[in-house]
């Protein structure tokens, strides 16, 4: 039986090339015509360490880390040995080094996948040196997967695109060499064919950016933090050539007012961290919220409490992003439901958080922020909505930028404007935006606030449902895509069941939950945390039935399909 | 606004008087009534404000006031501008944003020494190493007021208190040295008290190129009555530095704090605007495309 999917580790110590032979291998299949996503395992050195390159390709999207490798590449085997936990292998696992490279390691070993001798050296003996026995092995495979040669050598040329072109050539000739050599190993990886159609290789981190700049944003102030440096570093020349500018902010607390107070000035602004940089935020939100700015923030999650893992995935910071801030400081939360979803969501994030006057917090993780994935290039994208600027100049007295009435949304103009001067202002304040300590002001101005998220109504954004059975799963982020691919795996085995995906978190979308849920009996929710923090918050909002069960671990590891569908069945 | 190495306070001053001023002080005062106590120095800063701005001749929507927390960030709520009252020690930072994306408007930063010196030390570094074209003036009291009356970072370190009985034992904080050695691009001292003089400092600091710091001894008559004494140790200094980073530095370490006017003036050029745009969105998605 022709395969569906096939996943693929490429491993070595630093040197060896493994990183590149999987970038170069994703993009030759996308060339091809297959989905595909590529994870990255790096170790603890902060240059030149051992790593692994983790590649699933598939007939359809690939939006999960597969259960299991069907074939391990070992560049070399020194200290691939700690990967071994992340990198689950079978019995049906073929495993392909060079027997120059010694002794397979015991953790690899034990997985009894079967191992075949494969001379890396064969074929670029005489190229210039061993360093390309990355290519020489990726050549092998895609013959063995049925690619051209053609689709290869682009796709050496569009990684090493910045090498000078005797480079290119020779790591094109190390892969062509591939070819010819793969047809000493006997294994079958033939493929079912691919569709061929407009595609994108982007990364989540990417994608957001996209997103953001899609929908206006023009200022970000950050800090580098893994994993969400990349983000901002494939965002910076980006937005100076786009007329905008990225300041790489002292600290935290700079990064977040910098941008608050670019937003102030009318410019739709950003801020990018991850969980200890958000801790660090958590304040400026309070302040966006009270002086009724514009802010997005996104958050790439990775394993916490404190540091953490700086590298690692996990979906810890919801209670943080809901909740985080001292007093009543109510703001939107969403969450990508898929890399392919991350420019839509960011986008969206952009308007809402004009629109309302409010932070919006983008909750991605280092999952979906760091796999680069191949997407359909067409996705849905969210209808503009602007910030409303103009107000009109008092007769006499100050301008009420805070103003009390029936829409609780009130012109906010940008500076410049004559006749319209107004106070940013945290403090508790009357309606012109000066400091009161009053009940009636402060009560108002809560009430005003509050009734501003409450009448957020993000209609078809809310979310996504698939499939109308009984048992329903609820996710968010970068858990939809394992839950997803769970259910395919039991509606296939003849237990159909039915996804939920959260987009818009806070304010909950109470309605279109509920209506996703009719008819269900059981509900599992799902998410990468230890506290259940999704699943609080839901039964906290009525949301889900006391009934509901909730599967709740930590991160490091990715949710994998089987992990999922095991529990539902 | 170009570099004009050649102006110093008293040529502001002339500049002030030019004949495109159309604007009066009362124009730049919102009517609010600050908080604080009578006899506070930041009266006489926010009058020098007014009288700067008036002379400055922008109209009131083209300034914005940004502020952290402490009696004198109320500031910008007193005056007609538009204004950001933030979070305590950030009130650098959220102008940096604005200035930036923003250069159309200008861009005053006011506060005290806790809010600046302390929780918001490390902007007041980068503020002054990134030098935006903006003006900062810190109303020094050497207290925190607002909370009735701990020590600051540039309180004496014998300075007796509920919370530090007997001092804080600590060094004070030096903001003009601190400010030199970062790469402010101007640095002066005032005094509330002369709000005339001050005023003068404040214009000569808008015109400056890059990042201009004023700092302003404004003393605390509640909690420090002792400051009263001020008026008699303040006098013009002697020295004015241009350029020389070392010397400036020097000048500003012998010094007792109390010499006033403009003790240094850098050359360096203020960040630079974001360019126009070159490319659009649409330029950029095309890098995804699998060919």
């Amino acid at each position: 039986m022709a395969r569906k999917s096939f996943a693929v580790v490429f491993a070595g110590s630093g040197g060896s090339g493994a990183m590149s032979a999987g970038a170069i291998f994703l993009r030759a299949c996308a060339r091809a015509g297959y989905f595909g996503m590529m994870n990255q395992l790096f170790g603890a050195q902060v240059r030149g360490g051992e790593s692994a390159a983790l590649v699933q390709i598939g007939v359809e999207p690939v939006e999960a880390q597969p259960d299991r490798y069907d074939l391990f590449v070992a560049l070399d085997w020194d200290k691939v040995d700690q990967f071994a936990a992340e990198i689950p292998l079978d019995e049906a696992s073929i495993i392909i080094a060079d027997p120059q490279a010694g002794a397979m390691p015991p953790n690899i070993a034990k997985s009894k996948a079967r191992s075949v001798a494969f001379d890396m050296n064969e074929g670029v003996k005489h190229g210039r040196g061993p360093q390309r026995i990355n290519m020489h092995a990726v050549g092998a495979i895609c013959a063995l997967l049925g690619l051209s040669t053609g689709d290869v050598e682009a796709a050496v040329a569009d990684v090493f695109k910045d090498k000078p072109a005797d480079v290119v050539a020779a790591n094109q000739q190390s892969a062509v060499s591939g070819f010819a050599a793969s047809a000493n190993l006997t294994l079958n990886f033939r493929f079912d064919p691919p569709q061929q159609a407009a595609r994108w290789l982007i990364s989540g981190n990417q994608a957001i950016a996209l997103g953001a700049l899609r929908g206006g944003v023009r200022f970000v102030g950050c800090y580098p933090i893994t994993p969400a440096t990349d983000l901002v570093e494939w965002l910076a020349p980006h937005l100076m050539k786009l007329g905008g500018r990225l300041v790489l902010g002292e600290d935290e607390l700079a990064s977040v007012n910098m941008a608050l107070g670019a937003s102030y000035g009318g410019t739709p602004a950003m801020t990018v961290t991850a969980g200890p940089g958000f801790s660090l935020m958590v304040e400026t939100i309070g302040l966006a919220v009270a002086a009724e700015i514009p802010l997005v923030l996104v958050n790439v999650m990775r394993a916490g409490p404190s540091t953490g893992i700086a590298s690692k995935t996990e979906q810890s910071d919801i209670n943080l992003a809901i909740y985080g801030a001292h007093g009543d400081a109510p703001r939107v939360v969403m969450a990508p439901m898929s890399v392919a979803d991350c420019a839509a969501t960011a986008e969206y994030a952009t308007y809402v958080a004009e629109a309302l006057q409010t932070p919006v917090i983008v909750l991605s993780d280092q999952q979906l922020g760091q796999s680069t994935t191949v997407i359909d290039s067409e996705q849905p994208r969210p209808k503009p909505m602007t910030r409303r600027v103009n107000g009109v100049a008092p007769a006499d007295g100050a301008f009420k930028r805070y103003a009390i009435g029936a829409d609780p949304l009130t012109p906010m103009p940008r500076p410049g404007t004559p006749g319209r001067e107004w106070v940013a202002e945290g403090l508790t304040h009357n309606e012109v935006g000066l400091p009161a300590s009053g009940a009636g002001p402060h009560v108002a101005q809560i009430n005003k606030r509050a009734k501003k998220i409450a009448r957020f109504d993000p209609g078809a954004w809310w979310g996504e449902c698939w499939g109308d059975s009984a048992t329903a799963i609820v996710a968010f982020g970068s858990t939809i895509g394992p839950a997803r691919e769970a259910a395919r795996r039991l509606a296939a085995a003849g237990r159909p069941v039915r996804v939920i995906a959260l987009r818009v978190i806070a304010p909950l979308p109470a309605e279109p939950l509920a209506r996703a849920l009719h008819g269900v009996r059981r509900v599992i929710v799902v998410e990468q945390n230890h506290g259940a923090q999704l699943y609080h918050y839901l039964l906290g909002q009525k949301a889900i039935p006391t009934a509901a069960e909730s599967v709740a671990r930590p991160g490091p590891l990715p949710y994998r399909p089987s992990e999922i569908a095991s529990y539902v069945a | 606004m170009s570099l004009d190495t050649d102006k110093t306070v008293h040529d502001a001053a002339a500049l002030s008087e030019a004949p495109h001023c159309v604007f009066d002080a009362k124009d730049f005062a919102s009517g609010a009534h600050p908080v604080w106590c009578p006899g506070c120095g930041d009266f006489g800063v926010l009058a020098a404000l007014e009288r700067a701005l008036a002379k400055h001749g922008r109209p009131p929507h083209e300034v914005v006031l940004v502020s952290g927390i402490g009696c004198s960030s109320r500031l910008p709520g007193y005056m007609s501008t538009y204004g950001f009252h933030g979070v305590h020690g950030r009130a650098l930072a959220a102008a940096t944003g604005l200035k930036l994306t923003r250069p159309d408007l200008e861009v005053i930063v006011v506060g005290g020494d806790g809010d600046g010196y302390s929780i918001g030390g490390n902007h007041f570094i980068h503020a002054c190493r990134r030098n935006v074209d903006m003006l900062y003036v810190v109303m020094d009291n050497r207290v925190y007021g607002m909370t009735k009356g701990q020590p600051s970072p540039t309180t004496e370190a014998d300075w007796d208190s509920d919370i530090a009985p007997g001092g804080i034992g600590l060094r004070p904080f030096n903001p003009l040295a601190v400010a030199i050695a970062s790469g402010a691009n101007y640095v002066a001292r005032g005094f509330s008290g002369d709000p005339n003089g001050l005023a003068d400092l404040i214009l000569d600091g808008l015109h400056w190129p890059g990042f201009a710091f004023i700092e302003v001894l404004s003393p605390c008559v509640t909690f420090r009555p002792e400051q009263s004494g001020w008026k008699k140790l303040v006098r013009p200094s002697a020295i004015s530095v241009e350029a020389d980073r070392a010397a400036a530095t020097a000048l500003v370490l012998a010094d007792d704090g109390f010499s006033l006017g403009v003790l240094y003036r850098g050359d360096r050029a203020a960040v630079a605007p974001p360019l126009k745009p070159s490319i659009a969105v649409a330029d950029i998605e095309r890098e995804f495309t699998l060919a």
